[in-house]
């Protein structure tokens, strides 16, 4: 296993980890915060890939990751803002039960 | 592959474990802090300087901290804990699985060596001169992103006078 | 010649280094440097709080501690001996885990932070490319283990503790760091040891420090404000308010664990002064050119106890801000000058050099600072304290 693979399988299973987090959660914010450990693990990617490519100096999976750090702030704050509006409506956080479209 | 990769992999991969199995919500947010900061570990070693510190700075001082907010602020006032997996969590691990399985095929069945050229670490000022060069357009559109964020958010998250219930 | 004393302890890393062995060089260099931060600054710490008490209790016209030793000065070792060998209470819902691991973790990322402080020419310890980044980066951790400290108590007082103290740190981050951005704009670069590089020259006699500019005084006065507000300290104390939330966050600690929350604390103080002297200050440099052959650590630390006896100054002076007043003051009148300084210093960036550029901007600044608090006045959102005594 290269170093590169090493990166990728790791980010691969944070991924996945994540993933499994977002489906199986009851929790809302739980779900949010899966979501954005798989940003996370694509970020692991862009800089492994940043880090092992041709030459370092054309920094675009710096770049990337940069931007994907503030776009994924971004949502973070909007997802949580919407979690606590969504609370204050229905009084639970628990997906399961938040299973009806009317108010 | 060194052991310093390793430690922090191990550490990565058992802080998330623990995020998303835990019972305790708080926990999962502490544990998870520890999974960033080992992200960030991982974009230090790789000569990433700058992008290690945002990601402590905006994830364990940012994302925590909000995530740690909105979960004091959405205690159930019936009960504190709610079932930890939902009903149909064995499809979702299930699925978590597959994803795992075709994403590591996929990455040990093609030999992609990297090159591993004499690396240089990236500087700040070399990331401020493409901000404002080749990256200048997405720069200004994040901007706006984040200011369309902030309003968004304050506004939906703020408690409404007459409640229309 | 000049440089021996200068550079003393470099010389006698390297000399020390000279007696060990190849094979764990890079390990022996590295505890050398690391070993005096660590003895130092809670040395510092022990001195301060003689410091203060003194201070304070001559501003409260009494007289301090004065029983242990003469006039007092053993009064550090006596506390530090009281509270190694008093009962360590953890609360019996508490916790265990996340209890024990708050003070530690505040205390490590107390002690990270000094690793881009150049206390001396040629004495930072990591000389990092996003140093000032790394310095934040460090300063966010603090506000979880604050959380952690008061979250894993079970106790009412040390959660509204704890969410006091954090909402605090976060809004008086976002003003500490804008207020930093000016002097990486002048300097054009995160190290720590360029910015004080940069700083270290002189016209005349006169250095360049960046407090001389009308941006970097005001940039100073506001980085000081909310570096006052990040560590806690009075005018800001609301999250440890005695009066009101006993001790805030760590009210449920006692024994060596309260000392690392004390010491915590106070070594964050050093740290953010150490970098409002970094910045703003001109770090090691001497404020006067004829003044250099006074070895730079000697500066350093000089204007350090400088900033240290102005926080006890301020603390003996100004009454406990309200919960209000403390987030309209950071967020109505702090932030936007904060913002309005930026713009400051890119227009000096591009003004030719001399005394026009000077009042141009010292005016520039001066308006909208009237203006806004003029405005905030009358919406009544930051008013002059009245008085009222009792008969």
């Amino acid at each position: 296993m290269t170093g590169l693979q090493a990166y990728l399988l790791l980010s691969s299973l944070l991924f996945a980890i994540g993933l499994a987090g977002a489906l199986t959660r009851r929790n809302a914010i739980l779900v949010l915060i899966g979501i954005e450990l798989m940003l996370n693990a694509a970020n692991i990617n862009f800089i492994a890939f940043w880090h092992y490519g041709p030459a370092t100096t054309y920094i675009t999976g710096v770049m990337f990751a940069i931007f994907s750090i503030s776009v994924a702030a971004a949502e973070a704050a909007v997802g949580l803002a919407i979690i606590v509006a969504a609370y204050r409506h229905s009084h639970t956080i628990d997906l399961d039960s938040m299973n009806s479209l009317k108010g | 592959m060194s052991i310093s990769f390793l430690i922090i992999a191990v550490l990565i991969v058992g802080s998330t474990a623990a995020a998303m199995g835990l019972r305790n919500p708080i926990h999962c947010v502490l544990t998870l802090s520890i999974t960033f900061g080992g992200i960030a570990a991982l974009f230090l070693q790789l000569g990433a300087e700058f992008v290690g510190l945002t990601q402590i700075m905006v994830y364990v001082g940012a994302v925590a901290i909000l995530a740690v907010f909105a979960i004091m602020m959405t205690q159930s006032r019936r009960g504190l804990m709610l079932g930890t997996f939902s009903r149909n969590a064995l499809v979702g691990l299930l699925t978590a699985v597959a994803v795992f399985s075709v994403l590591g095929w996929a990455v040990l069945s093609q030999p992609v060596a990297g090159v591993t050229a004499a690396v240089s670490p990236v500087s700040v000022q070399q990331i401020g001169s493409s901000l404002m060069h080749e990256y200048v357009l997405p720069l200004e559109l994040i901007g706006l992103l984040l200011t369309a964020a902030l309003i968004g958010a304050i506004v939906i998250a703020m408690e409404r006078k007459e409640d229309t219930e | 010649m000049t440089q021996t004393p200068d550079q003393v302890f470099v010389i006698l890393k390297h000399w020390l280094l000279g007696y060990v062995p190849t094979s764990v060089h890079a390990i022996a260099s590295a505890v050398l440097s690391i070993l005096p931060l660590m003895v130092v600054f809670p040395l510092l710490f022990a001195i301060t709080t003689l410091l203060e008490r003194k201070g304070l209790g001559r501003i409260q016209n009494r007289l301090g501690p004065n029983r242990t030793g003469p006039m007092g000065l053993w009064q550090p070792l006596a506390d530090g001996i009281k509270s190694l060998t008093k009962e360590d209470i953890v609360p019996f819902t508490a916790d265990h885990i996340v209890h024990f691991l708050a003070p530690v973790l505040l205390v490590v990322a107390a002690f990270l932070a000094y690793a881009v402080l150049p206390v001396g020419r040629n004495m930072a310890l990591v000389n990092l490319n996003a140093g000032v980044l790394f310095f934040f980066a460090v300063g966010s951790v603090v506000e979880l283990a604050v959380f952690m400290a008061g979250w894993s108590s079970r106790s009412k007082y040390s959660m509204l503790g704890a969410m006091r103290a954090i909402a605090q740190m976060i809004s008086y981050e976002v003003p500490l760091v804008l207020a930093s951005v000016v002097v990486i704009m002048q300097a054009g670069s995160l190290s720590t040891v360029d910015i004080v590089e940069r700083q270290a020259t002189y016209t005349g006699i006169f250095p360049h420090w960046y407090v001389f500019t009308p941006w970097g005084f005001l940039g100073f006065i506001l980085f000081m404000i909310a570096a006052t507000a990040e560590s806690n300290r009075s005018p800001f104390d609301l999250p440890e308010g005695e009066s009101e939330i006993i001790a805030g966050y760590y009210i449920e600690y006692s024994g060596f664990k309260f000392a690392l929350f004390f010491l915590g604390e106070y070594l964050g103080m050093f740290a953010t002064s150490g970098i409002a002297i970094t910045l703003f200050l001109g770090g090691w440099s001497a404020p006067l050119s004829v003044l250099t052959f006074i070895p730079s650590w000697a500066w350093f630390f000089l204007k350090l106890l400088t900033l240290i006896c102005m926080f006890i100054w301020v603390r003996g002076t100004l009454p406990r801000l309200r919960m209000d007043q403390l987030m309209n003051f950071a967020w109505e009148f702090i932030l936007p000058m904060a913002l309005f300084n930026m713009v400051i210093a890119g227009l000096w960036r591009f003004m030719n050099p001399g005394a026009v550029r000077w009042f141009v901007c010292a005016f520039l600044i001066l308006v909208p600072m009237f203006v806004l608090s003029a405005l905030l006045k009358r919406k009544k959102k930051l008013q002059l304290r009245t008085y009222s005594f009792a008969e």
